[in-house]
């Protein structure tokens, strides 16, 4: 298929997957909001963090307060990864390959930004966030069904499936990491109910609190990481992303699964190798915000290798090249 | 309130469903009928249904300098436009001629110029346009074939005589809103649909790719077609990607096609892959930077080169606006009679060319009954609708007449035909035109059908949507 072309739907579905991500970032503050003592207030600064806009949010806002941040994560146009900014690009990347995509897919793309425009424009999101933030999960959702029930899984479905699946993978280390930025009311707070009142909020925003139940009773912070980086089928967890991934990357190429022809294989398949053989104490004992910052790092590599492979392609003599198409912005 | 055509009033025009008695014609019958027959509220609940499904369908255009994410749907009405199968047959006849001889027309303006050396029309005015491509001098076309697509629009005066109004042989759009209006026609009113036996236009898009597979170097087993468009923030973008859809072929934008040992390839995942037939929605100028324009990104370096060594196949051949050039469209009648030797079946408009002395004078004379128009323009703009018009708009035209006679025609104002649209609760008649799409392959082929396009605006006679336009679906009949 076109470089192009591949290049928009591995957009198009990184886009939307990113949209519901930052919907479930929001959704697990509200959470948490809820059941902070009243006195601690509310914590809306480590939500900018974790999103690696800190920057644009400073430039633009003074405090981080609720309104702010909600805003700025939700309706913001001149924020690339807002809400509203994502199922904009992804509704752009869709008709570009409009006669790629089936029409159902097209409209189920469509009828989310009209969702999203509409809401940005009366407002009304704010007095019920929990509503317009699920109504966001649910319209993602509805575009992962359609395409399957819709899609051949052809080529063009293993790069859709890489964009949905590498974003997931890189979202799902920062709900985890939402845990390291939110302050307990003292150190002391740790393993207490408080503690594990926001742990559940976490799984809760990850759609994995009654999956991880069905794993361990308890709530274990360790176990509740290990779930989200390490369970192989967990759909949201970062191993089973990334192992999915390769499933398509290898579709894509034909290359055998222990090989690697290009280098996105070989990041993605090192990165792989790594995980399958590590025990979720090591990574505790190394840290954990430090071990999801690298591999954050790593998954960013990937997608540049992606990007390398597939969506340019340079004439030998280079004398009639035109850069074809750009790198779209990263989280 | 029932709705109803009681109150109706064709108001002296001719109108393709109602004649001047207040009865609805023998091909409207079945329709009208079943309008009539609908409960209260029913058609209109109908008409937003339709205008809703297009909308989450992105059937949509983007208005050019409003608000960012301003989008409206091509406005379109329920009551579908009815041609009886007599009037098409003529149409068919006249549109079939009328494209053979201007195909001819086109390889002899860009080879012998016979019809030029006979004085039939004189040097200056082929070789002055601006539609003149001297790059297309010589060129050898595919099957001789210049024309592939056209799109032609037909006026109806009062008195239901049909006129050609002008041909466009360069990229015309449009019909991707004819098989979408079918679409929904079919959902909406299926019964008198059926009822009416209604000529299919939904093979189309089969026959535009026998069309384009058809202009393949004869060697290439089983030619790659693509459609090549601006990118999508062009208006017909819809449009391009709806045929490439139909089709099943790729739609590529300029990068992504190189020109690459001699031959036209594609960028994709797995390497270069060779292009047979572009259909391309981009005009000559763009096309490519190496021939024409310089500054284009749109196009493809040495794009021509490729072409004119018959290794790649363009549709519509570059030069073929030289054919639907304003100016050359007065000489019709002569083309057809020079190349076929018959009598033109379907009728231009009468047209004044202003750079002839004496037209010209009778046209500055009659400014306020005659329609002017720029020879270089379309899409409604650059026009005077001279009853419509100020004293000031007649005498600003007056002036540009005179500096630039070359680039202006007049034609008397045609009462055009009307068709009855839905008012919320009545029906109302505005002006419409029709556009039926011609294919040229290995023959030539007549969609039994069109776009025909509605002045919303009372008494207007401006149809394009740029200016207000709307569209109905076009029920070509059976018998």
């Amino acid at each position: 298929m076109l470089s192009r072309v591949a290049n928009s739907i591995y957009w198009m579905s990184r886009y939307l997957e990113r949209a519901e991500n930052v919907a479930r970032f929001i959704g697990v503050n509200l959470h948490l909001s809820l059941d902070m003592p009243a006195e601690f207030g509310e914590q809306w600064g480590p939500l900018v963090n974790i999103t690696g806009d800190h920057e644009l949010f400073t430039k633009r806002y003074a405090e981080p307060t609720r309104e702010n941040v909600l805003h700025f994560l939700t309706f913001d146009r001149e924020n690339p990864n807002s809400i509203l900014s994502c199922v904009r690009h992804a509704r752009e990347n869709a008709r570009s390959v409009r006669e790629i995509i089936s029409s159902e897919m097209w409209e189920q793309a469509n009828r989310f930004y009209l969702l999203v425009k509409d809401a940005a424009a009366n407002k009304s999101a704010f007095e019920n966030p929990h509503d317009f933030y699920t109504a966001v999960k649910t319209e993602s959702h509805l575009f992962d069904g359609i395409t399957e029930a819709t899609m051949s899984h052809g080529e063009a479905w293993h790069f859709l499936q890489m964009g949905e699946l590498l974003e997931r993978a890189d979202k799902t280390s920062r709900i985890l990491d939402v845990k390291y930025f939110i302050l307990l009311p003292d150190a002391l707070a740790v393993g207490t109910a408080i503690d594990n009142i926001q742990w559940s909020a976490l799984l809760k925003s990850a759609s994995a609190l009654e999956m991880y139940r069905k794993h361990s009773k308890q709530i274990d912070p360790s176990k509740v990481a290990d779930f989200l980086i390490l369970n192989r089928e967990f759909p949201r967890s970062v191993l089973s992303c990334l192992d999915r991934a390769a499933d398509s990357l290898h579709a894509i190429t034909g290359s055998s699964q222990d090989a690697f022809s290009n280098k996105a294989e070989q990041g993605l398949g090192r990165l792989l190798g790594e995980l399958n053989y590590t025990q979720i104490d090591e990574i505790i004992h190394g840290g954990l915000h430090e071990f999801l910052d690298k591999l954050q790092t790593r998954l960013n590599w990937i997608d540049d290798a992606l990007y390398e492979t597939f969506f340019t392609l340079r004439t030998l003599t280079g004398d009639n090249d035109q850069p074809q198409v750009q790198s779209q912005a990263q989280a | 309130m029932p709705l109803d055509f009681k109150i109706y009033d064709t108001e002296n025009f001719y109108d393709e469903l109602i004649d001047s008695a207040g009865i609805p014609r023998p091909g409207a019958r079945i329709l009208i009928e079943r309008i009539e027959s609908l409960p209260d509220g029913d058609i209109l609940a109908r008409q937003k249904a339709a205008e809703a499904a297009m909308y989450n369908m992105g059937i949509t255009f983007t208005v050019y300098g409003s608000d960012e994410g301003t989008e409206k749907i091509f406005p379109f009405d329920i009551v579908p436009r009815i041609v009886e199968a007599r009037d098409w047959e003529y149409i068919e006849r006249g549109l079939k001629q009328r494209i053979h001889a201007l195909n001819l027309f086109l390889d002899d303006i860009y080879h012998d110029q016979k019809i030029l050396k006979d004085k039939v029309i004189t040097e200056e005015k082929i070789l002055s346009a601006s539609a003149f491509r001297p790059q297309c001098v010589g060129l050898d076309v595919p099957r001789g074939i210049w024309c592939h697509i056209t799109g032609t629009d037909l006026v109806r005066d009062r008195d239901g005589q049909h006129y050609v109004l002008e041909d466009n042989l360069r990229c015309p759009s449009g019909v991707s809103y004819v098989l979408e209006n079918r679409q929904i026609l079919k959902r909406t009113l299926p019964l008198a649909f059926e009822a009416s036996r209604v000529r299919a236009v939904d093979d189309y898009p089969a026959r535009l790719l026998e069309t384009l597979q058809y202009l393949a170097p004869d060697h290439v087993p089983s030619p790659t077609v693509v459609v090549l468009t601006p990118g999508m923030y062009n208006s017909a973008y819809f449009e391009h990607s709806f045929l490439a859809q139909q089709m099943g072929v790729e739609l590529v934008e300029g990068s992504d096609l190189v020109v690459m040992d001699g031959f036209v390839h594609m960028r994709t995942t797995r390497g270069f892959q060779r292009v047979d037939v572009i259909y391309r929605r981009i005009d000559d100028d763009f096309i490519d930077p190496k021939a024409f324009r310089a500054d284009s990104v749109l196009g493809v370096p040495g794009l021509i080169d490729v072409y004119r060594n018959g290794r790649v196949a363009l549709a519509n051949a570059p030069g073929t606006g030289i054919a639907d050039d304003k100016a050359v469209y007065a000489y019709l009648p002569q083309i057809v009679k020079y190349y076929l030797g018959e009598d033109m079946i379907l009728p231009n408009v009468p047209t004044h060319i202003c750079a002839d002395k004496k037209e010209r004078e009778y046209v500055l004379a009659n400014l306020d009954k005659l329609v002017v128009k720029a020879t270089n323009e379309s899409g409604g703009y650059g026009m005077l609708v001279g009853p419509h018009s100020t004293k000031e708009q007649q005498a600003e035209f007056a002036e540009l007449i005179r500096n630039n006679p070359r680039n202006y025609i007049a034609q008397p104002t045609l009462a055009l035909s009307r068709a009855p649209v839905l008012m919320e609760d009545h029906f109302e008649g505005r002006h419409i035109d029709l556009r039926p799409y011609i294919l040229y392959g290995k023959d030539i082929y007549v969609m039994p059908g069109g776009l025909t396009r509605v002045a919303l605006k009372k008494g207007s006679l401006v149809v394009n949507s740029s200016q207000g336009g709307g569209s109905k679906d076009t029920w070509v009949l059976s018998e």
